[in-house]
């Protein structure tokens, strides 16, 4: 990104400003997307094969019958740890991104380091920290949420257990998608209305 | 009421269950008076162990009504449930042990989880370790369900069933899958919780040689084995009756000697199979 960045912005005499695209580009947007769709990948995946094994292996119903809510149990404690997990790996994947644009910057496109960290710094404001890390405190209950979902309904043996794993994943991610467009839409908006 | 008067522990009042336009059950009804067995038999697909999950309400009836120990379960919520539950052990088809919990875990599960039991937090391992001898696999406690064979894990689900001492007991195909002599082990374990605590009882199963050791045999404390019922002999008063399912529909009901004298193709299938 800071390569392609440094290209483009190269024409108007603006390649000094490289810090301060990647910054906003990947605290409000990338930062957060990414790091849920990773998350979605691995997680959404891992609770819906997990509960889809206990599924079609009657241990839903075992623990029913046993006296336990499985959404107590089972979904309750996935929802909370992805929520706290979430916006910590997207904190810890945007400073990554931005050491990373930062390496590229200085040995690459022959931008100083200080000019980077100082632009990228400057180019923050409060309001695309609250961005990026509510966007993924929402991911966080499309991944749980969606995982928990269709492994509680998975039917039909390992066979449904790997549907359901699947759609899983597809659906999370579709939903990344599409809710980062809606909450960029309501932050810009509000930045619009504020100005 | 049943005509000898002992309250029906399960109670099944015209019941009709359906999945994504199927219908599961048709039209069922029957009542199981306490201490009493039901067996219940039929092909696959004919809806035993959705009958046996209606029971314990963990599926809810399209139509008509379900008592389990005098209470109306149809309408009763998740959380009200559990009350009632924590009067029934169930022993699902697969066992269903929970495969991250050890085999001490899982056994302990009911007594620390129902919230009606309300068992000691000192009594919990005598408690587990007495249940697990009763099904003679003292020495798992540390082990995972994995590392058991499926006639252990059906063992251990035995005991996980038992383990809070409920006076109704439904089992889920508990020979289903066992060589011979499991099976054999399996249904001495059943007779023998039905002899010692006096449980009403529900086995679905597809063997009717299972069938006929509950109805035929009894267990004897004197040297832990299983002894024909019958005295001087006449039949034994074992109230054990058979249901017969099929397609969904409750097609026989009746006792031991009742089912033998049936001529109908399908229900004779199941005397076949059993040697009768």
């Amino acid at each position: 990104m800071t390569m392609q960045l440094a290209r483009a912005l190269a024409q108007w005499g603006q390649q000094g400003q490289v810090g301060t695209a990647v910054a906003i580009t990947l605290v409000r947007e990338l930062g957060p997307a990414l790091t849920a769709l990773l998350v979605a990948g691995r997680n959404s995946s891992g609770i819906a094969s997990e509960l889809g094994s206990m599924k079609v292996t009657e241990q839903i119903d075992a623990m029913r019958a046993l006296g336990t809510d499985p959404i107590q149990k089972l979904v309750t404690p996935r929802l909370i740890a992805t929520c706290v997990m979430l916006p910590l790996l997207t904190i810890i994947a945007d400073f990554v991104g931005l050491f990373g644009g930062y390496l590229i910057a200085a040995n690459l496109v022959d931008v100083p380091g200080s000019v980077y960290w100082s632009t990228a710094w400057r180019a923050l404001v409060w309001m695309d920290v609250a961005q990026g890390l509510l966007k993924p405190f929402v991911f966080a209950f499309v991944v749980s949420l969606i995982g928990c979902y269709y492994g509680l309904r998975a039917t039909g043996g390992t066979q449904g257990v790997g549907r359901a794993t699947t759609q899983a994943v597809v659906m999370a991610s579709v939903l990344i998608f599409v809710l980062t467009v809606f909450l960029t839409r309501i932050f810009t908006s509000h930045l619009v209305s504020s100005s | 009421m049943p005509a000898d008067g002992l309250k029906p522990v399960v109670r099944f009042d015209h019941v009709s269950v359906s999945f994504d336009g199927t219908q599961a059950l048709k039209d069922v009804s029957f009542e199981v008076p306490e201490g009493e067995a039901r067996i219940i038999l039929g092909a696959a697909s004919s809806g035993k162990t959705v009958l046996l999950k209606t029971a314990i309400g963990l599926v809810r009836p399209d139509s008509g009504s379900v008592y389990l120990l005098g209470k109306d379960i149809t309408r009763m919520s998740e959380r009200e449930m559990f009350e009632v539950r924590s009067k029934v052990g169930m022993l699902f088809q697969e066992s269903a042990l929970f495969d991250s919990l050890t085999i001490e875990e899982n056994v302990a599960y009911p007594l620390l989880n129902h919230k009606a039991i309300q068992c000691p937090a000192e009594d919990v391992e005598r408690r587990v370790k007495e249940a697990l001898h009763f099904v003679e696999l003292d020495q798992t406690l540390a082990r995972f369900p994995s590392e058991l064979s499926g006639g252990m894990r059906r063992r251990a689900a035995i005991a996980r069933a038992v383990v809070t001492g409920p006076p109704l007991l439904l089992y889920d195909s508990p020979t289903a899958g066992l060589d011979p002599i499991t099976a054999h082990t399996i249904m001495a374990l059943v007779i023998k919780e039905r002899d010692l605590s006096n449980t009403t009882t529900l086995i679905v199963t597809h063997r009717y040689q299972d069938g006929l050791l509950m109805a035929n045999f009894r267990y004897n404390p004197d040297n832990g084995q299983l002894v024909p019922a019958r005295e001087n002999g006449h039949r034994p008063q074992l109230r054990t009756r058979f249901i017969v399912m099929r397609e969904g529909q409750l097609v026989f009901e009746g006792t031991e000697p009742e089912l033998e004298a049936v001529n109908d193709p399908y229900i004779s299938k199941f005397r076949k199979q059993g040697g009768g």
